[in-house]
This record gives C-alpha cells, sequence and structure tokens, in this order.
C-alpha cells in the first residue's frame, strides 16, 4: 500500500494538536487525588492584596493557625448563600487558633466589599484578581473551599459549597493539631 | 466670532469621543466565560457590564475604562492578547497545511499515467471470416 508522506504526517500533527487542546482545557486533579490519598500538599504560599484595607498578605502570614480559605466571588449565587456559615465559623473557631479566609476572585473590589458588608461578614479576604492563585488550586467554579492545617498544608478540599456536615467531619480534628 | 467658532470646532477635535458600552464590550473578555463580553450574559459578564457603566458615568473615556477593568480583573480582561507567540501556532499550521497542498499537488501532476495494456493480435483472415459470420447471424 502506497503511504503519502506529506497527508500523514498532517493528519497526525492535526490530531496531535487536537489532543493538546483537550488535554490542555481539561481539570488538573492532581490536588485533589493527593488529598484523597491522605497527603497534604504545601498551599501557595503567594502575598495578595488585601480587600478590606491596604497592604498585602499570604497563607505564610496565617501559619500556626488553621485556614479555612474560601474561594468566593460577590456575582455568585451559591457563594452568598455559604457566606453566614463561614461567619459563623469565623466566630467559632477563632479562639481556637482557626481563621475563615476568603479569596474573592474575578470581581471588582467596590462590588465585594459591598458584598461583604450586606451579609455582615467581617471574615478577612484577599484579592485573587489574575486568577493566578486559584489556578495552583486547581479552583474551576465557585465558591471551593480549602482547609490548611497548621503547617500550611492543604488538609482537605471541598469543590462545592460547604456544609455543617462537611466543616465539623474535617476542622476538629485539624484544630486538634499542634502547629 | 470666527475665533470662538474655530476654538469650538478645535475643542471638539481634541477632546476625546465618549465612551459608549456597545464600544468597550467587544474589545473586553467575559473573564470567567473565555467570551467577548458581548456575547455573554453570566453573571460576572453582567458585573463587568455594570462596572463599566459606572466608570462611563464618571466621565472617564475608553483608554481609562480599560485601564480600570485592568486594575479590577486583570490583563486577561482584555481582548486583545499581548502575548505575540499566541498567533504563532495558527501561522505555523496554516503554512505546513500549504506547504503539505503544494507538495501533493506536484506528486500527482508528475506522477506518470498508467500504462496502456497491450493489444491483442490481428485476428487471422479466417478468424475474421467466422467472426463476422457469427455477427451477422
Amino acid at each position: 500500500m502506497r503511504v503519502f508522506w506529506p497527508v500523514t504526517i498532517a493528519a497526525a500533527a492535526l490530531i496531535g494538536l487536537l489532543a493538546y487542546g483537550v488535554a490542555s482545557k481539561g481539570t488538573d486533579t492532581t490536588l485533589d487525588d493527593a488529598v484523597a490519598k491522605g497527603r497534604r500538599p504545601a498551599a501557595p504560599m503567594i502575598a495578595l492584596p488585601r480587600l478590606q484595607r491596604q497592604g498585602q498578605a499570604s497563607l505564610a502570614d496565617y501559619k500556626g493557625k488553621v485556614v479555612v480559605l474560601n474561594v468566593w466571588a460577590s456575582w455568585c449565587e451559591p457563594c452568598r448563600q455559604e457566606v453566614p456559615l463561614l461567619q459563623k465559623t469565623n466566630e467559632q473557631i477563632a479562639s481556637k487558633g482557626g481563621v475563615v479566609l476568603g479569596l474573592d476572585t474575578a470581581d471588582a473590589s467596590n462590588k465585594a466589599i459591598a458584598f461583604l458588608k450586606d451579609m455582615k461578614a467581617d471574615f478577612p479576604s484577599l484579592r485573587d484578581r489574575d486568577r493566578d492563585f486559584g489556578r495552583k488550586l486547581g479552583v474551576t467554579g465557585y465558591p471551593e473551599t480549602f482547609l490548611i492545617d497548621r503547617q500550611g498544608r492543604i488538609a482537605a478540599l471541598q469543590r462545592f459549597p460547604v456544609t455543617q456536615q462537611w466543616l465539623d467531619q474535617h476542622l476538629p480534628r485539624l484544630l486538634a493539631e499542634k502547629a | 466670532m470666527r475665533f470662538l467658532a474655530l476654538a469650538v470646532a478645535l475643542l471638539f477635535a481634541v477632546a476625546p469621543a465618549r465612551a459608549s458600552l456597545p464600544d468597550i464590550e467587544d474589545e473586553v473578555m467575559c473573564i470567567e466565560c473565555g467570551t467577548v463580553l458581548a456575547v455573554s450574559n453570566s453573571p460576572v459578564a453582567q458585573q463587568e457590564r455594570e462596572f463599566i457603566r459606572e466608570q462611563i458615568a464618571a466621565g472617564k473615556d475608553k483608554q481609562q475604562i480599560k485601564a480600570a477593568l485592568v486594575e479590577q480583573y486583570g490583563d486577561d480582561v482584555i481582548a486583545d492578547p499581548k502575548t505575540p507567540w499566541l498567533w504563532v501556532v495558527p501561522v505555523v499550521a496554516a503554512l505546513l497545511a500549504a506547504i503539505g497542498v503544494v507538495v501533493a499537488l506536484r506528486t500527482w501532476r508528475g506522477r506518470t499515467p498508467p500504462t496502456e495494456p497491450p493489444l491483442p493480435p490481428e485476428l487471422s483472415p479466417e478468424d475474421a471470416r467466422r467472426l463476422d459470420a457469427e455477427l451477422s447471424g
């Protein structure tokens, strides 16, 4: 059988391009897999602007605390629904060395601040303006929540809105751990 | 009077055109949808539109509004990518395809036509007569 090389090479290149396109659009589940296996990957420690006040902060500033890192946006309706639970959690864990830290993403800062005020939520938030931080966590939607242990490692994650049950399942164990 | 008219004309010539939402939203991305803002109606797109309207109401021109969008949503919000190498892939793919077509055409044109099968030997006079007789019968 005669093989016509230019067409064969062009077809192979096209298939390769398609495969690259599909692979590059796929969801990165590396973090999910690691956490599911009981490992605790290090959380990214990039400094980000604070939402409610001037200056920057990173997860490194919260080492020694258990951090409930919640990815949210003011335009996201499920985020609005879970804010009361997060606010209550923040109040409950503050005395035990825990904190809820928001990661406001793809949002106008004035809308985000107004949103928190409207929801009577006062937990601190950082701004992930370029979504780079979220990409490192494999964020694909909103809201998502990550539990960071006292050593700055990701101990649990929830790709959907959190529930009291999920928090009760993970938080007491992490709060009981020593730094 | 002529001086006043000239001054007014100059003012209009120098002052940037007032920004409008339709003019901006086809040059801006819906950051979570991956589409141009003009064709998106997601919640984040609606927030971006509201933000643009507020900027227009504040009297900002198009460039100032784009800068404000970048300040809030990052570089990805501008539809024109700043990384020129992004255009390399389709250009290289098109060049390779064109080269493939040229090579294919040349190869097909240069191919020698298949040789005709040899003709059978001519019939003898006797066979020719028999054939004519059978065909006419």
